[in-house]
């Protein structure tokens, strides 16, 4: 069987120990997280994760029903299975000599991406979107010398034409 | 025994410990135990339950063993809990007592036993700070429960309570632990004990979708070599009784796994006995030849399946579990059936027609005739499997049955011929040695009148002798047996046959004289070394009202046969040399 990417959606109570629980039993099981992400959901006393994994069908099927056993969770959503919006954010601070700056900014519109923070000799770029934009905003980054990057992992909704 | 009589939960009882009084957390543990049911808790004290205990000590409807070690305490809870159904409890300390449940916990969570795991943990503001006995237990034991809970308010525990009872003894069952720091359980509230339980992540499915049903009734029909694979599902699900009937009436063979091995009655002519591993003849071929394969409350374990890849190669597979986790997780699956397995047998039954099975029934009755169990006996050395074999004739199969881990195990799933449901009580999943004689003093415990034997090795019944004290001082009459073979056996046996005799660590050399340890604890030893003797020992051991331990000294060298190695299929057996 084919190992793909999944993008799962898993409402979860609000409790201590959650995230414990969830990523605890993707690690028993062997399953894999590529990136994984909690805040709140519409529902007060609700959380929402989702996680990005990769696997077969039969591990997909295997995730969703053990994860069904964990009494903290609520429902299990597949969604890459359906039209989907998945976005993530990175910031990346880079070496960046007053000169050089215009030509980064050039960069970063052109990306719709944003500066947040302008030091003596760097910037940070606030940038938004699928994972395959940020890695191509990274690589045209990397000549400029990048400092520290850090990402937020993929946070997703199935798209309303789909529900 | 001389434990006090647990007293009976009636209606006066019930209102009086409903009263909404304003009590301390431990005194609402209490009561939420009693309002369970709960008739006897086996535990030991330490400082952060003194408050727990101090309430006991003030509550006398409330009946607690104290065992000398906490895993004595938790394999207790655990066999109380598989020979009753009911739901098994326990209560140690904050970090040591706590961590030593932990090999307790993993067992009852690999075989679906129900327990209710209490610990006290270090008051709340010492929590996360290193405090004297602290220990993350919930962390601990995250992957060995089926849910955990660390009380944060006093007010919670009422609710959390009736939840753990509630999760541990419905759906796949399983332990449940309740934290409580110390702060807790000295701390007042109201008691409120919640008549309903209402949890939103946790409605397990128990009754079996119909067209399911339908179509497992169609494949029987239409198969004709069908074999029921039945496990401790049938047992946990109390239903020994709707198995027999519908077994009967499709006539369809039936293999039943080591947890499954008291849900079928071993006289009946359709049984064939334990299948894997270790398993008979009969039940191997059957599966590795079948056209329609029904698990009914079993998992697939690999020491049934081995080898996965030529596992039942000829056969549909139907598989009937409460957990839908496990349909499909070893192996793929033609026809799952999500249900309590009572609740989908007593709707099967009812409109199922038998399968085209009598020239497959004749060829499974041809199989166990030409290779039976056997074993080489003798005249001069006492042969573990004759022992066994003495008990099972002796008690006619109506006794209660603990085993430890290993050898004497296998002979006892072999050669003790089990009649009733929950009378055989072992680890299979997690095959804890230590589990056995500590098991069946909970066994007791729920069964003062019973016969309890429980069945160990020389190596297991030391990893919790120590309990031999409380059958001493409260006068509970298990017959604990030893196959004392002076070697770890099983271990033995694999470094025989495919460690080329290299035996590594296996001499258990230096055991005590074990009928002078049971006297040192003030309990009858007995012992014997040829077959005379072991029927001597054995009557008088029966005849004994207290309890009793009997040393019998065995066959150093003997082997459990068939057997599997790992890599092969169940069809590729060791049928051992009987000439």
């Amino acid at each position: 069987m084919m190992t793909i990417k999944h993008t799962i959606s898993i409402l979860v109570n609000d409790q201590p120990g959650v995230l414990q629980r969830v990523s605890g039993l993707f690690g028993r099981r062997a399953f894999n997280i590529e990136s994984i992400t909690v805040g709140s959901s519409e529902e007060t006393g609700l959380s929402r994760m989702i996680i990005v994994t990769t696997g077969d069908n039969h591990t997909l099927e295997q995730i969703t029903k053990q994860l069904y056993k964990v009494v903290d969770v609520i429902k299990v959503n597949n969604i890459s299975s359906n039209p989907m919006v998945a976005r993530e954010l990175a910031l990346i601070q880079i070496n960046a000599e007053p000169t050089i700056r215009p030509e980064i900014l050039g960069i970063v519109e052109t990306f719709r991406a944003s500066i947040v923070d302008i030091g003596p000799s760097t910037l940070i770029v606030q940038v938004v979107g699928d994972s395959e934009k940020i890695d191509a905003m990274v690589e045209l980054l990397k000549p400029y010398g990048i400092r520290e990057l850090t990402r937020t992992g993929a946070t997703a909704m199935i798209r309303g034409i789909a529900k | 025994m001389s434990m006090k009589s647990p007293k009976i939960l009636n209606d006066e009882m019930r209102e009086k410990l409903m009263q909404p009084d304003i009590i301390t957390g431990s005194d609402i543990l209490l009561r939420s135990l009693l309002l369970e049911g709960v008739d006897t808790v086996f535990g030991y004290p330490g400082g952060a339950v003194l408050f727990i205990y101090d309430a006991m000590h003030k509550n006398p409807d409330f009946n607690h063993l104290l065992t000398r070690h906490e895993q004595g305490a938790i394999h207790a809870a655990d066999g109380y809990a598989r020979s009753t159904g009911k739901v098994g409890v326990c209560i140690a300390t904050s970090g040591p007592g706590a961590t030593n449940l932990v090999t307790g916990i993993a067992t009852a969570y690999m075989d679906s036993v129900p327990l209710v795991v209490i610990t006290g943990n270090v008051a709340l503001p010492f929590i996360g700070t290193d405090a004297f006995q602290e220990a993350d237990i919930t962390g601990i034991t995250m992957p060995i429960t089926k849910h955990s809970y660390l009380v944060r308010h006093v007010e919670d525990l009422p609710r959390i309570i009736r939840e753990a009872f509630h999760i541990a003894s419905t759906g796949r069952k399983g332990p449940v632990l309740i934290d409580i720091p110390k702060d807790v359980s000295s701390h007042q509230a109201a008691f409120k004990y919640p008549d309903k339980v209402s949890i939103r992540g946790y409605n397990p499915t128990v009754m079996p979708n119909k067209l399911q049903v339908d179509k497992l009734l169609k494949a029987i029909e239409e198969a004709e070599r069908p074999v029921i694979l039945a496990g401790g599902g049938v047992v946990y699900a109390d239903a020994g009784k709707e198995l027999l009937e519908f077994a009967e009436k499709v006539q369809v063979p039936v293999t039943t796994t080591l947890l499954g091995i008291s849900g079928f009655p071993s006289g009946n002519p359709l049984w064939i006995g334990m299948p894997g591993m270790h398993g008979t003849y009969a039940s191997n071929q059957a599966i590795q030849n079948c056209d329609l394969l029904i698990s009914i409350g079993a998992r697939f374990d690999d020491r049934v399946t081995m080898k996965l890849d030529g596992f039942a190669p000829k056969a549909k597979i139907a598989h009937i579990d409460v957990d839908p986790a496990e349909i499909g997780k070893n192996v793929i699956t033609a026809i799952p059936c999500v249900g309590d397995v009572k609740n989908v047998l007593q709707l099967a039954v009812q409109k199922a027609k038998p399968a085209q099975s009598a020239a497959w029934i004749q060829q499974i009755r041809d199989w166990k005739q030409e290779f039976p169990l056997r074993y080489k006996d003798s005249d001069t050395v006492l042969k573990p499997q004759f022992v066994i074999e003495m008990l099972s004739e002796t008690t006619q199969g109506e006794a209660f049955v603990t085993t430890d881990v290993g050898q004497h195990q296998m002979w006892a799933a072999q050669f003790y011929k089990f009649k009733h449901p929950r009378t055989m009580i072992t680890s299979g999943g997690l095959g804890t040695m230590g589990f056995g004689f500590p098991a069946a003093i909970g066994v007791q415990m729920a069964h003062p009148n019973k016969l309890v034997i429980s069945i160990n090795g020389d190596g297991g019944v030391q990893m919790c002798a120590q309990e031999l004290a409380i059958c001493a001082i409260n006068n509970i009459p298990v017959k604990v047996v030893i196959i004392n073979n002076q070697v770890l056996g099983m271990v033995r046996q694999w470094q025989e046959i495919i460690y080329d005799n290299r035996y590594s660590h296996i001499d258990l050399a230096g055991s005590p004289d074990f009928v002078k340890l049971a006297e040192a604890y003030g309990v009858k030893g007995l012992r014997a070394t040829n077959k005379e003797e072991a029927r001597r020992v054995w009557q008088e051991a029966l005849d004994h009202p207290g309890p009793v331990v009997i040393d019998f000294v065995v066959a150093r060298e003997e082997n459990v046969f068939p057997m599997v190695t790992q890599g092969k299929t169940i069809g590729e057996m060791l049928m051992g040399d009987f000439e």
